[in-house]
């Protein structure tokens, strides 16, 4: 029973994480129609401007006042997404809309590259660290095993950006506008709606999500180049095995992930990173399209 | 008159073409050009390829300006040379490294190539350094098996290679007594974790037969996220946790361990794990056992000895220029660069004192010694071609006072100690219970 326990709750940290990573990802693709590569750039930027943020927060005194980091971090994410979201939908991905898929998934990937290499050019090479928010919310006892307060906060953030983005899309109008121009943009625009509007919002959207998986995570790691790369193939494992722009479905792909995964490193750790592509290789025989792929409306 | 003049005119052109040719060529006869590769981006240039270049760089100027060093290292250059360097980012893959091995060599025309952190692009140039003629020295990584499973004639590796880590690992428990009735292992999933783990099962199943392996853990390299591999130690409940882990790899796995107290539970013993602390400081925790592949950085510090003026003049430059103590690349580079600076002028005292050939400089090099930093390196496996060296394991004690961490209770292992014997494979001298090994 502990063991169970243990790969539940390891599973749904890890869940909790990867969920914040892949939504952003999955948004991006439900409205724009663009696998965006550059993903794991805008996560570890997000990391990047959070260690900043934080430091800069704890050199100004914020020592008085520790959980003001908290908010510092989320500032971060939300000032990259007010930067690079519209530098990039606005100056460069607009340009391709309609175009085929490939070619956005080459330019996004092209983005990757210069991201990867403006992150070396403003922060260098060296790590950066901001441990301070990571303990500050104390232990919690579990069964035999201590966790640390943070990674449970991680899943309460996880919990809420999910929320927030099913209820934006399925309860409010902004949300029925953009399932509108999901369906149909053509005709939405035929409509009135501003799909321009729409389409930067999203993507700025997705930009503050990346970031924020990326902000949540620097104070428990050593913030170093080449953050992004290994984020990016995981949150692709989660975003098909949900189906790609399905937002209960990025939910569901991580928590399969989270859970399988924690189960093999307690049972067959050999098999730690052959049980995520297993899962999305069982997923994918069964449903090509993923486990909530939204239906392709035939045009005529 | 006209031809004459043009006569006159080609005959100048063509002895202004001539002086310009052999200019470079004298020139180059006074120089001595070096192709340096080490990790200037990715995951590995912090922790290895940029403090490398940082010690290199510092010893070639030292070493261009002369005088700065105690004997034998005293003369300017590489035997009055002066030394050039060219450096390459070794980022990109083995492919990319094995392109720029040839553009240095075939363009560049360096006399020497000292490079590569990767295991996989010290496996993949020899060939072609052979082919090439050219002579190489691999000057970091950790692989046996360059010269276990092939010979070079060119290529010299002038570290020693990982096994002498783990064992040293497994001694130092040994001599302090540690009880070990179980251990478990956290290593990147690629060929430097699998092997470490291999010799360090290897030699804990010679030192402590009795010892249960609880679990071994392989995650992602540079998975960042270690929650349920700690909860899995944590569980099992092991006595001693073996990582290789490196760079941002092992900063992440001891902030996120250290948070939960795996290291209260469990004892850490990290084969390589001297690099992180210029960063982690005081957020290492005290009390662990690591290693810095060689007496490197802090063990060498508190060496003293013979070696200790060589030692503190090259570690209080490093400090005064880059305000950080130097950690183990550094010192393999220095070691490197010694040892190369050896070869040359052995070579030069061979053959009257000029500028040593590819084939020259390999028979120097063939089974030497030299005093580096690091201690005593000597060319003695593979034919003369590998180094063996001491090794040092150590404690961590952070030193409030002095705001420092300070590596305590160190026990220094001779090369012999430590290292196969020539001609013996490294797991097979695990396997077999060290026979010939030489313990002070």
């Amino acid at each position: 029973m502990d063991l169970a326990a243990t790969i539940l709750v390891d599973g749904l940290i890890y869940a909790g994480w990867l969920f914040i990573v892949s939504v952003g990802l999955t948004l991006v693709f439900g409205v724009l129609n663009i696998l965006n590569i550059a993903h794991g750039s805008l996560y570890a930027i997000g990391a990047y401007a959070s260690a900043s943020m934080v430091g800069a927060y704890f050199a100004l005194g914020g020592e008085a006042f520790p959980y003001g980091s908290y908010v510092a971090m989320i500032l971060a994410a939300v000032l990259v997404a007010l930067v690079l979201g519209p530098l990039l939908e606005r100056g460069l991905l607009r340009f391709f809309y309609g175009r085929d898929e490939v070619l956005n998934v080459l330019v996004t990937y092209a983005v990757f590259l210069i991201l990867e290499d403006a992150m070396k050019l403003i922060w260098g090479v060296n790590p950066y660290f901001v441990y301070e928010p990571y303990t500050l919310l104390g232990d919690v006892e579990i069964g035999p095993l201590f966790y640390v307060g943070y990674d449970f906060a991680v899943i309460a953030a996880a919990v809420i950006v999910g929320l927030a983005v099913w209820l934006t899309l399925n309860k409010t109008r902004v949300g029925k506008v953009v399932l509108a121009v999901i369906h149909d943009s053509e005709m939405s625009q035929t409509m009135g709606v501003n799909v321009q509007r729409i389409y930067l919002g999203a993507f700025m959207a997705g930009t503050f999500l990346a970031a924020l998986g990326g902000a949540l995570t620097a104070p428990m790691i050593s913030v170093t180049p080449g953050l992004g790369v290994n984020v990016i193939i995981v949150a692709f494992a989660v975003v098909i095995i949900g189906g790609l722009g399905s937002v209960p479905g990025a939910a569901i792909g991580a928590l399969m992930v989270g859970i399988s995964r924690a189960a093999s490193v307690h049972l067959f750790p050999e098999a730690e990173l052959f049980i995520i592509y297993f899962v999305m290789a069982i997923v994918l025989l069964f449903r090509p399209e993923g486990l909530f792929a939204k239906t392709q409306a035939r045009k005529i | 008159m006209t031809m004459m003049k043009s006569r006159i005119g080609a005959a100048l052109a063509a002895t202004t073409l001539l002086a310009g040719m052999a200019a470079p060529a004298a020139a180059a006869d006074d120089t001595f050009k070096i192709g340096v590769i080490t990790f200037l981006s990715g995951q590995a240039a912090e922790s290895f390829g940029v403090p490398a270049w940082n010690g290199g760089k510092l010893l070639v100027d030292m070493l261009n300006e002369g005088g700065k060093l105690p004997a034998p290292y005293d003369k300017m250059g590489f035997g009055g040379m002066k030394i050039e360097a060219v450096i390459v980012d070794e980022a990109g893959g083995a492919t990319k490294q094995v392109q720029e091995f040839r553009n240095l060599v075939q363009r560049e025309e360096v006399d020497a190539v000292v490079g590569y952190v990767s295991s996989g692009d010290c496996l993949a140039v020899p060939p072609v350094a052979d082919e090439l003629k050219a002579f190489t020295i691999l000057y970091d990584c950790g692989t046996p098996r360059v010269f276990e499973d092939g010979s070079y004639d060119y290529v010299f590796r002038t570290a020693a290679h990982a096994t002498m880590d783990n064992l040293s690992l497994a001694r130092y428990l040994k001599s302090r007594d540690f009880d070990v009735p179980s251990f478990a292992g956290l290593n990147q999933d690629y060929a430097w974790g699998q092997d470490s783990w291999a010799d360090f099962t290897g030699a804990m199943k010679q030192l402590y037969p009795d010892a249960e392996v609880k679990t071994a853990l392989f995650p992602k390299f540079g998975a960042g996220q270690y929650g349920t591999e700690i909860s899995a130690l944590l569980r099992e409940k092991p006595a001693l946790v073996h990582s290789s882990n490196w760079g941002g790899d092992l900063q992440g796995f001891l902030i996120q361990a250290t948070a939960r107290g795996l290291h209260k539970r469990a004892q850490l013993a990290l084969s390589a794990g001297d690099h992180v602390i210029p960063q982690l400081q005081d957020k290492m925790p005290d009390g662990i056992f690591l290693g810095a592949r060689g007496v490197n950085g802090l063990a060498a510090q508190a060496r003293g000895g013979e070696l200790k003026e060589l030692t503190d003049t090259m570690w209080n430059a490093y400090e005064a220029e880059y305000n950080t103590f130097p950690v183990q690349a550094p010192f393999r580079m220095w070691q490197a660069l010694f040892g190369l600076k050896t070869a040359v002028e052995k070579a030069m005292a061979d053959n009257g004192g000029t500028k040593p050939s590819s084939e020259e400089l390999a028979a120097a090099m063939k089974g030497l010694e030299w005093d580096a930093p690091s201690g005593r390196i000597e060319m003695a496996l593979a034919d003369g071609h590998q180094a063996i060296q001491p090794n040092a394991i150590g404690t961590t004690k952070w030193n409030a006072e002095a705001g420092k961490m300070e590596l305590v209770d160190i026990e220094y292992y001779a090369a012999r100690c430590v290292n196969p014997p020539e001609g013996v494979k490294s797991q097979d001298w695990l396997a077999d219970g060290f026979p010939g090994a030489e313990c002070d």
